[in-house]
């Protein structure tokens, strides 16, 4: 560098920017090594050169994402605002800024193309590719790019032009040689690659007469191989009509240039004059002569064979190369002896290989030995056994090998000390072999007493086990090996003795018992011969060693089941004391009368449910509408806790629906009225009540009060009443209480022996009854003969259950549309064994909708009919089926000492009949013939 | 006129009714009371009027996952809704058409804001949403679904949770109907509930037949009751008593509307076999049966005060009206 600051120094010139002058004192400083060297971008990250100095994909943060605490998404847009109108994304919306610049993959600004940029100045390339467009079929097809010449030049360019290179002069120093005289043969200078343009035209003409001395020249531009690769048949140096030539009629030996302005051509092909006037125009065979052309003789150019080369040749004489820069001279002067050893022709650019081919080396087959017989045959195999060693032995012998011992003379089993001995050589002696050898004499000796001992104690269990395990046939996991190996791990096992406190195998033989568990004890321990310890000495061996064989078992047994099995077992979290479902109080069962009644288009009070619903507040508040029930916190239907199994899940009681049902709601209502008003404890009473006003006027006056009271005032026995009786329509009224009433009904629950001798005599009169009545009930209304189910008390559903199981066969199939729900909610546990769930009892009886029509329905109308029965009312045959049913039912509460409300229970029944109003009876027996249909 | 519609195919909750071919259905506003019923499932036709939103007004839904809003009388598409994932099988508008309501195979309800376009809330729960409706102030909105519930979703506060579930039903819930203190529900299982909000009972009426749509007579006083055994029963409301009966249409595999006239005069409901019958409404006679085309009419909506009836068959919606109308053009 220049030092400025001399002044005197004038005529020093300086280049390039000097840098800060060093302070006194100062150190140099360290050039920054290699590797902290940092590029950063205008963001002042570090760049990173992935790839190409431009292109590197940098993601994110130092190829992380985002930030440097990571990855920060952008702020969530969220799209359901802008659903509406759909804006289309593009790569743009995913790039960053980066990606936009001038180096990024969608650069923004307008960058003139690799295909553009520095075309025309790259002669090299340019000239390659004219030279490729000149043999093309149309000429000069790439003219039109040459027009568009961008004014940018590459960089190597420039820096070449600085250092004094001209377009169409080579690159490296100048040459002193005289520029070759060109061959002035334009067919076969068509042929080889022309000279640099430059060079050729300018040298060629001038230098010819007149070469200074000292002039010195620029190196010849090297035209570039063309590299395209070949896709045509035509042979290797071939060349076809030259279209120059064939275009322009050229006559002889030269060429017509395509313009006479274009000078590229003629660059290109060296062509020096271009001393013919002709035109523009095109001409040549095929063409025609043109407007302009002068001549017409050379229209219909013949093509003739001594255009064309006959023999191969060095075309050029000075580069033959074609580009190729290896040394030529060396190279022939080399290759000339050889060429002349070589006879046949050697074609040009090829030369004669220094090395001469290796020839494959073939190796003759191994020499068969004289007596060799192509035939194997495989020598019988032996196991080296007491038996048949002889024959080994034999064998071994006739094979010609020494025979070593069978079993541990294989090669394989001996280690190398053993080897060694059997080649004779002497034991190394520094270097131990084992560990053991490293141990004291002492210590050994130690070892190997411990080994003999347990070897022993194996032999002798092993010895045990099979005298044992012949006899017994035990299984062989416990094995004596087993025995052995268990005691020894059990004593680790703590839990192994408080498991055997309460489990006894030996508990027959109480001697043997108490030593099994001496045994557990010193197994505890951890004492390794408590085996030993615990046998009863007076015992003669096999007896001991068979009672250890056994204690090892039992201990090994005990453990593992236990072990075992515990590990797959858990207790169960939470005792499942969920045996009660919630189920709605009130459905909608009872779909058969229901489809005959809209068969019948009778639609009105015998297709239509009611129920008590309580609709949330907020949804009345939404609909402006008052609470109807301000008071409760209820939503929807009322719902009832039902025993998830019971046994009036199943036991279903077929209930005919013979008999005419009253407008069950005006019933209901009518109960819930009772009930309401008499809170006394026990269910007959309430039963009685119910059936006393029936008629339907009343129900009406009375539906509007009923809704509200009854939820109001929950009584034990309203519950009871409730839930036996599930009447179709009227139910729904005293959904309201159902859910307070349950507990209530469980209190009055009658006693246990009530529902033993219910339950005993059912089966008694089942089988005496089913004669009787079984000509009835087919002459009744199907199900006429149902007892009052619907009467909460148990009894009645006993008789009633074993009536209908025996007697009542027919249409109405002795189908569960019983009462289910409230049955076994009052029965709860009672009834012995459990059964199975049946959660929806609505959903079963859906199912059996055709076998049980209108459940509920049918219970009232069996209410209906015990009344019209005990009234001793002109009835059917029907009437005497339920008669006798009421007889025996009557007989059971009696039984049943702890009931006392029974006889009232009739009573009230009769009260209820008698209340019900003529024309409903007349209209429900009317209706029952239809029914059947 | 011919409207661009989309077949939707709605399920009814089970398997005693195909699915079937299905247009959008078509509602009538009233223009007058600005409440009554909102524009039913997928059409709603409001008269032109000065009110804000509501003018001739038709809203089809269909398999093509959109609500559609389209103004019937001149057959422009207005306004497209998207945002369901699956088809929408029933829509209704607010008594302002400011708001609408679908619901579809997506399981979701979609409360939408008319002007813009926009999802205002989706609530989900539903096993697949077969019919939607608004209540009287469009506060709340009750759907029914085939998991054969109700649920009533309150539009106005942010719980997603239903402010109640009414599953009474034992099938599929195949149509709804909500007046200013009653809900409607026809279900598959044959009975029609009535949830009465004032007197706090439901009151469920068994028909027998899978019911496919119901609705509620202009009075008030009776209820509508179409079903699968290609009857239409007139109930009284109050006692469930059968007041008429109509048939001569056929209806036993789809989900197929029906309605009452603008005054309660006729009976109108859609038929399998490609008619749209009309019975006196009193004395029970078939009245008219108007040939639509050779589909199935899977949808119908009158006009609330005019005599003017969207129709909707196949991919089209026709827009009917008596002959001597001189608007945009009779019938289509």
């Amino acid at each position: 560098m220049a030092a400025l600051d001399s002044d005197g120094e004038e005529d020093l010139v300086s280049y390039g920017t000097g840098l800060d002058p060093l302070e006194e004192g100062e150190r140099p400083k360290k050039p920054v090594p290699l590797q902290e060297q940092t590029v950063r971008d205008e963001k002042g990250r570090y760049k990173r050169f992935h790839g190409a100095f431009s292109g590197g994909f940098s993601a994110g943060y130092f190829n992380t994402v985002g930030s440097k605490e990571g990855w920060t998404p952008s702020a969530f847009i969220s799209s359901r605002q802008n659903r509406a109108d759909k804006s289309v994304l593009g790569p743009e919306d995913f790039m960053d800024e980066e990606d936009l610049s001038e180096f990024g993959i969608a650069p923004k600004a307008i960058v003139t193309t690799d295909d553009f940029a520095s075309k025309t100045k790259d002669r090299i390339r340019e000239k390659a590719r004219q030279l490729a467009a000149a043999t093309a079929p149309i000429p000069g097809a790439t003219l039109l790019d040459d027009l568009i010449a961008p004014a940018k030049l590459s960089v190597g360019f420039e820096l070449l032009r600085k250092m004094g290179w001209k377009e169409g002069q080579g690159v490296g120093p100048r040459v002193k040689r005289k520029p070759r005289q060109q061959k002035s043969d334009p067919g076969v200078r068509i042929y080889g690659c022309a000279l640099p343009p430059g060079h050729s035209e300018g040298s060629e003409d001038e230098d010819d007469d007149y070469l200074p001395e000292n002039a010195t020249f620029a190196p010849k531009d090297v035209i570039p191989v063309d590299f395209t690769p070949k896709d045509n048949v035509h042979g290797l140096a071939y060349k076809g009509l030259d279209p120059h030539r064939a275009l322009f009629g050229v006559s002889g030996d030269h060429f017509n240039l395509f313009s006479a302005g274009s000078e590229r051509a003629s660059h290109l092909f060296g062509e020096a004059g271009l001393s013919k006037g002709r035109k523009l125009g095109i001409s040549g065979q095929a063409f025609g002569v043109g407007a302009l052309e002068e001549e017409d003789d050379d229209i219909y150019a013949t093509e003739t064979l001594s255009k064309y080369d006959t023999v191969l040749k060095d075309e050029e004489p000075g580069d033959g190369l074609y580009g190729w820069t290896a040394p030529k001279q060396y190279k022939s002067q080399k290759e000339s002896e050889r060429d002349l050893q070589y006879i046949g022709k050697i074609v040009d650019g090829f030369s004669l290989s220094s090395k001469s081919l290796s020839s494959k080396k073939i190796y003759p087959p191994p020499e068969l030995p004289r007596d060799y017989r192509p035939v194997h045959y495989f020598r019988p195999e032996l196991s080296a056994t007491p038996e048949n060693s002889r024959l080994l032995q034999v064998l071994s012998e006739s094979s010609g090998k020494a025979v070593c011992n069978p079993g541990t003379q294989s090669r394989h089993q001996l280690n190398a000390a053993k080897r060694g001995d059997l080649l004779g050589e002497t034991p190394i002696q520094g270097s131990p072999t084992s560990v053991l050898e490293f141990l004291s004499q002492k210590d050994k000796e130690r070892i190997k007493e411990m080994k003999q001992a347990t070897d022993l104690k194996v032999a002798q269990l092993k010895a045990r086990g099979l005298a044992q395990n012949a006899p017994s046939g035990r299984p062989q996991s416990s094995s004596s090996d087993g025995g052995h190996c268990s005691w020894h791990a059990t004593p680790s096992d703590r839990t192994a003795s408080a498991r055997a406190s309460n489990f006894k195998p030996f508990a027959k033989d109480p001697e043997k018992q108490k030593r099994y568990e001496a045994f557990l004890a010193n197994m505890k321990q951890g004492r390794h011969d408590a085996l030993e310890r615990c046998l009863d000495p007076g015992m003669t061996e096999w007896e001991r060693g068979r009672e250890r064989e056994e204690f090892a078992r039992a201990s090994l047994l005990y453990v593992s089941s236990h072990s075992t099995l515990s590990s797959r077992f858990t207790h169960a979290k939470d005792e499942d004391d969920s045996e009660q479902v919630e189920v709605p109080r009130d459905q909608e069962n009872d779909i058969s009368d229901k489809q005959s009644a809209v068969k019948m288009k009778k639609f009105g009070k015998l297709t239509r449910d009611t129920f008590e619903w309580h609709p949330d507040k907020l949804l009345c508040k939404r609909f402006n509408v008052p609470d109807p029930y301000p008071d409760s916190t209820l939503v929807g239907l009322p719902r009832v806790k039902r025993d998830k199994y019971s046994v009036f899940n199943f036991l279903t009681l077929p209930e005919t629906a013979s008999s005419p049902a009253t407008p069950t709601s005006s019933r209901k209502i009518q109960q819930h009225q009772d009930l309401n008003k008499s809170r006394k404890p026990s269910r007959w009473d309430t039963s009685n009540q119910e059936k006393r006003e029936e008629s339907s006027s009343e129900f009406l006056s009375v539906a509007g009060s009923a809704v509200g009271t009854p939820k109001q005032e929950p009584s034990p026995l309203v519950n009871q009443e409730e839930e036996p009786v599930p009447e179709p329509l009227s139910e729904q009224k005293m959904v309201n209480k159902g859910a307070d009433l349950q507990t209530e009904g469980e209190a009055s629950r009658p006693s246990m022996d009530l529902f033993k001798a219910i339950f005993a005599s059912s089966s008694d009169e089942n089988s005496s009854s089913s004669e009787d009545e079984q000509g009835d009930s087919e002459d009744e209304q199907p199900g006429a003969g149902e007892a009052d189910l619907t009467h909460s008390s148990e009894t009645d559903l006993a008789t009633t259950s074993s009536m209908t199981l025996a007697s009542e066969p027919a249409p109405r199939a002795p189908a569960p549309s019983f009462p289910i729900q409230k049955m076994h909610f009052d029965e709860r546990e009672e009834f012995g064994p459990r059964l199975p769930p049946v959660f929806c009892p609505n959903a079963r009886q859906e199912l059996e909708v055709p076998q049980k029509e209108k459940p509920k329905k049918n219970k009232d109308k069996h209410k209906l009919k015990k009344e019209h029965r005990r009234k001793k009312e002109k009835k059917k045959k029907h009437r005497k089926h339920k008669h006798k049913g009421k007889q025996k039912t009557p007989k059971a509460e009696k039984s049943s000492s702890s009931e006392s409300t029974g006889s009232s229970d009739s009573l009230s029944d009769d009260e209820g009949a008698a209340a019900m109003s003529p024309e409903e009876l007349l209209r429900r027996l009317k209706r029952l013939p239809l029914k059947r249909q | 006129m011919l409207l661009e519609n989309r077949r939707c195919v709605r399920p009814l909750g089970s398997d005693q009714v195909n699915t079937g071919p299905r247009a959008p259905r078509c509602l009538m506003l009233d223009p007058e009371r600005r409440r009554a019923d909102p524009g039913r499932e997928e059409q709603e036709v409001g008269r032109a009027g000065p009110r804000e939103v509501d003018g001739n007004y038709c809203l089809t839904c269909g398999s093509d996952k959109t609500l559609k809003l389209w103004n019937p009388l001149r057959g422009t598409l207005l306004r497209t809704y998207s945002g369901h994932g699956y088809e929408v099988l029933d829509a209704a508008g607010s008594f302002d058409n400011s708001s609408l309501c679908s619901g579809g195979g997506d399981k979701a309800v979609v409360l939408w804001d008319v002007a813009s376009g926009q999802v205002i809330r989706k609530f989900r729960g539903h096993a697949g949403v077969s019919t939607v409706q608004f209540n009287e102030e469009a506060t709340v909105i009750l759907s029914g679904s085939i998991d054969s519930s109700i649920r009533c979703w309150d539009c106005r506060s942010r719980k997603p949770e239903p402010v109640q579930k009414l599953d009474e039903a034992r099938d599929g819930v195949s149509s709804l109907k909500v007046s200013d203190h009653e809900i409607l529900a026809g279900s598959v299982d044959g009975r029609v509930r009535r949830y009465d909000l004032r007197v706090g009972q439901l009151f469920s009426d068994y028909v027998g037949s899978p019911i496919t749509c119901i609705c509620f007579s202009r009075d008030g006083q009776c209820t509508l009751v179409s079903s699968l055994d290609s009857t239409l029963r007139l109930l009284d409301k109050d006692t469930g008593e059968l007041l008429g009966e109509y048939t001569g249409h056929k209806n036993q595999e789809y989900k197929l509307d029906c309605c009452l006239s603008e005054r309660d005069t006729h009976v109108v409901s859609c038929s399998e076999d490609g008619k749209v019958f009309f019975w006196d409404l009193v004395e029970g006679s078939q009245a008219l049966a108007l040939p639509v085309g050779p589909g199935v009419v899977q949808s119908l909506a009158f006009h609330p005060t005019e005599p003017c009836l969207l129709t909707a068959m196949g991919g089209s919606i026709h827009c009917w009206r008596e002959e001597s109308y001189e608007a945009e053009g009779g019938t289509g």
